[in-house]
């Protein structure tokens, strides 16, 4: 199958290529991922159980607390998170998350707004790539 | 886009006053250029979430900017964190990790924050007014600063928090401007009985899942409305959902009508709560079944003075039975008026355990695995099965204390039978 390139608007630049893991409502890092395992844990969340770490995480939006950059911050010192995110929309805590792991280790997570009819075509499993300008289906 | 400096900033940004504030600055820019912002603005005062511990990363970060000798400019206020300071034996957690939360709690107060502890920092004496632009952290907070001061604060998360108090400045963007924070959608909450104030948290928990990133206006709310109820609200909708600002019409400074909160849109998407709405909701709240209870939790967010005072009325000098353990969080701003009312001594001797400076869901304080807990607030019963893996029942505040009294789950029908 040939790949299929996506635009895409950076909101933290970087390029990462991984399993999509298309997450069914906006998750908050923060009370929903154990950022020791890299496993969901909100009980509510239709994910839970899954782990997030290596993948590119495809989802809407976050949710809730501000507490949210914390959980991703450290999740990037531990190796547990995503090497990437996918959203609908800009949200704020989940780009500091990523922003403050750069500034204190230097590892950059790449975070990326699509359009939801865009993304709405990747499966949990598909290989895709992110950089500054697209979204590549592999 | 670009952000143009002001030559101030751009000396922060070089160095000028260190390069902890230097680290500072550039995060605030890189903030700025994520919101599209093309200048920053002034801040008066800030709220920090970043002193809650997850992890050495937490330390690693405020060590750039103590070791690089920053300090607040602006008056700066602490949420809660991990530990209770003025009731220490509480914490049931691992040691080291206390040490390392302990750590964190004395580097911002070292950078000048004052260290309140709390998660209601519109309790305390001073608190931003109307119009007034801050940098506040802690999702419940912004809804309210912004809600119902009618301060002006965008929804920011860890770290830009302490960023933005020591460089004082923040992006000029988002719910700062008069054009992002216009009502998208109209809330109608007429048919809701608004006299019962578990109405409240469920309203706010049901908001949440349906808004998006929609800023409500809620039409429908008496002008009676209390500032308890309207964070209780808040902090049920920015738990379940992302919600950073809501006008309830007649009570939002900025929303006297309908008109003002949406500005020159026409807003046609429109919801009516109904009472059944109403019901699910309240019922997601509970993961438990059954009567037993081992733990209630009371206080998320931190009770206010008026809360207190509910809860020594509801317990008409019963106690709490010997089976049950009751929390109460609070500030300690808060703690030290009940004492001076002698509610303290009197809640005590019923077997009510205050907690302050922390919260019991995000901590271990809960003796683990003893069974369900029941809380009066959306925000813990959405937050703790995850949290701390209890399994939860919510309830109404005289719920709670029925069954603290009776040692199981007690409902009151008749609270609900409006709805």
């Amino acid at each position: 199958m040939s790949s299929r390139d996506l635009p895409v608007t950076v909101v933290v630049n970087g390029s990462a290529t991984g399993p999509a893991l298309v997450l069914d409502e906006p998750l908050s890092l923060w009370g929903g991922l154990d950022a020791e395992t890299g496993l969901i844990t909100d009980q509510r969340h239709p994910q839970c159980g899954q782990c997030v770490t290596g993948t590119i995480v495809v989802m809407d939006a976050g949710r809730g607390s501000s507490s949210a950059s914390s959980v991703l911050a450290e999740a990037v010192r531990l190796g547990t998170a995503p090497v990437g995110f996918v959203m609908a929309d800009v949200d704020e805590i989940v780009a500091l998350g990523s922003l403050v792991a750069e500034e204190i280790y230097g590892t950059v997570t790449p975070i990326v707004v699509a359009s939801t009819t865009d993304t709405s075509t990747i499966c949990t499993g598909n290989t895709i790539s992110i950089d500054s300008a697209t979204l590549r289906l592999l | 886009m670009t952000i143009t400096l002001t030559d101030y900033e751009q000396s922060l940004l070089d160095g000028s006053a260190g390069t902890g504030t230097a680290t500072a600055m550039r995060l605030v820019v890189r903030l700025g250029q994520v919101m599209g912002a093309t200048r920053l603005r002034p801040i008066v005062g800030a709220h920090i979430d970043s002193c809650l511990y997850h992890g050495q990363s937490g330390l690693d970060f405020v060590n750039l900017l103590v070791d690089g000798e920053a300090s607040v400019t602006v008056p700066t206020t602490l949420n809660v964190s991990s530990l209770d300071l003025i009731h220490p034996e509480l914490y049931r957690g691992d040691p080291q990790t206390g040490i390392e939360a302990k750590a964190l709690m004395d580097a911002y107060v070292q950078l000048g924050c004052q260290p309140t502890w709390t998660c209601a920092p519109y309790q305390l004496e001073q608190r931003p007014g109307f119009g007034e632009h801050v940098a506040w952290a802690e999702s419940n907070a912004i809804v309210f600063a912004n809600s119902v001061l009618g301060a002006r604060t965008h929804r920011y998360g860890d770290f830009i928090d302490i960023a933005a108090a020591v460089t004082g400045r923040v992006p000029d963007a988002g719910l700062h401007n008069d054009a992002n924070r216009r009502a998208s959608l109209i809330v109608d909450v007429a048919e809701l009985p608004t006299d019962t104030d578990a109405v409240f948290p469920v309203l706010g928990h049901f908001l949440g899942g349906v808004v998006g990133r929609h800023i409500p206006a809620i039409v429908g709310l008496p002008a009676t409305t209390t500032e308890d109820q309207l964070k209780a609200l808040g902090a049920g909708a920015a738990s379940s959902g992302s919600l950073a600002m809501f006008h309830a019409i007649g009570i939002t400074p900025e929303a006297p009508t309908l008109e003002a909160a949406c500005g020159d849109r026409v807003v046609t998407n429109r919801i009516t709560v109904t009472a059944n709405d109403l019901i699910q909701a309240r019922d997601e709240l509970s993961t438990a079944t059954g009567t037993e209870l081992a733990t209630i939790s009371l206080g998320t967010p931190h009770y206010s003075i008026t809360e207190i005072g509910r809860l020594v009325e509801a317990l008409a000098g019963r106690a709490i039975h010997r089976s049950i353990h009751m929390y109460v969080s609070t500030g300690r701003d808060v703690l030290n008026e009940a004492g001076l009312r002698g509610w303290t001594k009197s809640l005590e001797a019923a077997g009510v355990q205050f907690v302050t400076d922390t919260c019991t869901y995000i901590t271990p304080i809960i003796e683990p695995n003893v069974g369900t807990a029941m809380t009066d607030s959306a925000k813990w019963a959405y937050y703790a099965p995850g949290n701390i893996g209890v399994e939860v029942i919510f309830g109404a505040l005289q719920e709670c204390v029925e069954s603290a009294v009776a040692g199981h789950l007690v409902r009151i029908p008749e609270l609900w039978s409006d709805v």
